[in-house]
């Protein structure tokens, strides 16, 4: 465990990209998610569905000769538009149908993923598709430039999560100060670890084009997407979205058109989604049905609660802790236990913590707690 | 029936109203009319179809029959949000306000016509939106203060008192800038004075020129703030006139007291 922390090994590097990579795929897959619950209110128990159309589209499309990126916006834009079809099926019903309707449809999206062999290569699944930057050797000047982004990128966010526990810590009573102070300290040591390691990383490029590449294009996708999102949802488009989370027959009665609204978030949230479905891809570098089981939906239920729906800052950090969370209890398989046994001890424990987090901070690690004392 | 020579135009007539529920005729051939400028009140007993009256107007819940005229254009077929658009804002027997956003954002949101709210425009019309976000934040300040909530803007709505929650209401009504305003029982579970306020906000606004109707089972509400009022009872209309006129209505004495 302390390897991960402090050793510069290359291993252990090229690990730790592996799974700031992981959190920046998951997080951007539970941002989506988080517009549609997190701000409209919509239960979405189908969201690994638009991974799957984004994950395929752009392996299949790349793999006929179609442009990274040209064949990304492309599979996002055709996730959007199974979000414009299972909208249209089912906005109109009430959400615990919902609910169950988009469960359906990432199951029927998954088998058609199997069955349809003649397009998605089956249950064989579809291999040796491009990957972003693999063929890129950057002169050191360009590496460094990657470094100086990567630097903004991990700047910009510890200084606004610095702020925001600044802000917590102002509100909170003694006990709750020092564990707020402790965390936030640890998380900040955390995140400079992180950011030393992608520096590292992306300086000796050559070491794993593929892998740093991805680091480096996921990092900055999940960054613009997360600049986007925040942007959107302070703007009034956003309010409105937020009005119909709360009580969408008084935005009906004050002239919104609720079902429109509803209909873009499912799209968006399924378009960023898409995007997440490409990187989910690149980084197995092999894309098969099975990788887009129920699971992959709840993983993002459970990384957005974590972290406090209706806050993409809660939800990113909510990725960071669940993958940390998986890479610490990665070390369990060396316990006299059967893999399998190992496999569903990580799930309950996981399972345990939402418990204690539910009565201890059910809103989340980000989520403001006024919100939950509120009458409808 | 009402002499409509002597009326000026009616903001919203409707007629032939039906609905029922299964087998309950929930309103059965019920007419309505409010006139400009009225000030107009829709009374009955329990169970009387008012509530359900005004989600058929509204379009809430669809009308199995009739016609409804809002400016003398039918919107029986339109969606709810459509009919918001067109002026005719509703509130809730509950006070429904949106808990989690602040008392300004439940104001905010109730501008129509902003340009912040399509999605593109949040990209390419930054200025136009912030413009616009501060006129109607100065607008919702005004209302706010005209009605004493201006010191809760920044709360959570859902922080508001029963009356304070009421208020906010029929302020963000107010912020639609509606021709017509339907509030559903506007003084129910409100103290006396601040029905007494209530009752001041909305002739206020009615000498500003708002037009107003009004559920209420305060009679002391109806009597003095209503110009004409409309009495249903089992679905149908039973009696329209002025306060004074149905203060001493037999028909309607018998329905609310029995026989």
């Amino acid at each position: 465990m302390f390897n991960y922390l402090f050793s510069f090994d290359t291993g252990i590097i090229g690990y730790l990209v592996f799974l700031i990579t992981s959190v920046a795929l998951y997080g951007l897959f539970s941002l989506g998610l988080n517009l549609q619950w997190g701000y409209t209110g919509l239960i979405n128990f189908g969201h690994v569905a638009f991974m799957t159309v984004g994950a395929y589209s752009t392996t299949l499309l790349s793999l006929a000769g179609v442009p990274l990126l040209v064949a990304v916006p492309i599979g996002a834009m055709l996730a959007a538009l199974l979000g414009l079809l299972m909208g249209f099926s089912t906005l109109r019903l009430r959400e615990d149908y919902l609910a169950i309707v988009t469960i359906g449809v990432s199951e029927l999206v998954r088998l058609i993923a199997l069955n349809e062999g003649w397009l998605t290569k089956g249950a064989f699944g579809v291999q040796s598709f491009p990957l972003p930057l693999e063929n890129f050797r950057p002169t050191v000047a360009t590496r460094i430039g990657m470094v100086a982004v990567i630097t903004a990128i991990f700047g910009l966010a510890l200084w606004k999560l610095g702020r925001r526990f600044f802000h917590q810590i102002r509100g909170a009573k003694n006990w709750q100060k020092r564990i707020v102070a402790i965390g936030s300290g640890l998380l900040v040591l955390l995140g400079v670890r992180l950011w030393l390691v992608s520096a590292i990383a992306l300086y000796n490029f050559r070491s794993s084009p593929a892998a740093n590449g991805l680091l480096f294009v996921s990092l900055i996708t999940v960054a613009i997407v997360f600049w986007a999102l925040e942007r959107l949802v302070k703007s009034p488009w956003g309010r409105v979205l937020k009005a119909i989370r709360e009580d969408e027959e008084v935005a009906k009665a004050l002239g919104k058109n609720v079902f429109a609204y509803k209909l873009q978030s499912l799209m968006l949230g399924g378009f960023i989604a898409g995007i997440a479905g490409a990187f989910f891809a690149w980084q197995l570098s092999t894309v098969y049905p099975t990788n887009f089981e129920p699971l992959v939906t709840f993983q993002a239920w459970i990384i957005m609660i974590l972290g406090g729906a209706g806050n993409n800052a809660g939800t990113l950090l909510g990725a960071g802790i669940y993958w940390a969370y998986t890479a610490l209890t990665r070390d369990l398989e060396r316990l006299p236990i059967a893999a399998d046994q190992v496999g569903a001890l990580r799930i309950m424990v996981i399972g345990l913590i939402l418990m204690v987090l539910m009565i201890w901070r059910p809103q989340g690690v980000l989520g403001n707690k006024d919100e939950l004392t509120l009458g409808k | 029936m009402t002499d409509l020579s002597k009326s000026p135009m009616p903001v919203l007539s409707a007629t032939g109203l039906m609905k029922s529920f299964g087998g309950v005729k929930a309103v059965n051939d019920a007419s309505i009319e409010v006139a400009q400028g009225s000030i107009t009140g829709l009374i009955g007993p329990n169970g009387a179809g008012k509530t359900t009256l005004f989600n058929l107007l509204s379009n809430f819940i669809e009308p199995d029959q009739g016609r409804v005229l809002f400016d003398g254009e039918p919107i029986e077929r339109l969606r709810p949000y459509q009919i918001a658009q067109r002026g005719m804002t509703r509130t809730f027997q509950v006070a429904r306000v949106l808990s989690r956003l602040s008392v300004m954002d439940n104001m905010l949101l109730a501008a129509q016509q902003q340009t912040g709210e399509k999605f593109w425009s949040t990209w390419f019309l930054p200025g136009r939106i912030a413009q616009e976000e501060r006129d109607a934040r100065d607008r919702a300040l005004e209302i706010l203060e005209s009605v004493g909530l201006a010191a809760k803007a920044n709360d959570y709505a859902g922080a508001l008192s029963g009356g304070q929650r009421k208020l906010l209401e029929i302020s963000r009504a107010l912020m639609t800038r509606p021709k017509l305003i339907l509030l559903d029982e506007p003084a129910a579970g409100v103290n006396p004075t601040l029905i007494k306020q209530i009752c001041e906000y909305i002739t206020y606004w009615n000498r500003q020129g708002l037009t107003f109707l009004v559920i209420e089972h305060n009679m002391d509400v109806i009597m003095s703030i209503c110009d004409r009022v409309w009495v249903l009872a089992e679905g149908k209309n039973l009696a329209e006139g002025t306060p004074t006129e149905i203060q001493t209505n037999s028909q309607v004495l018998e329905a609310y007291l029995g026989k």
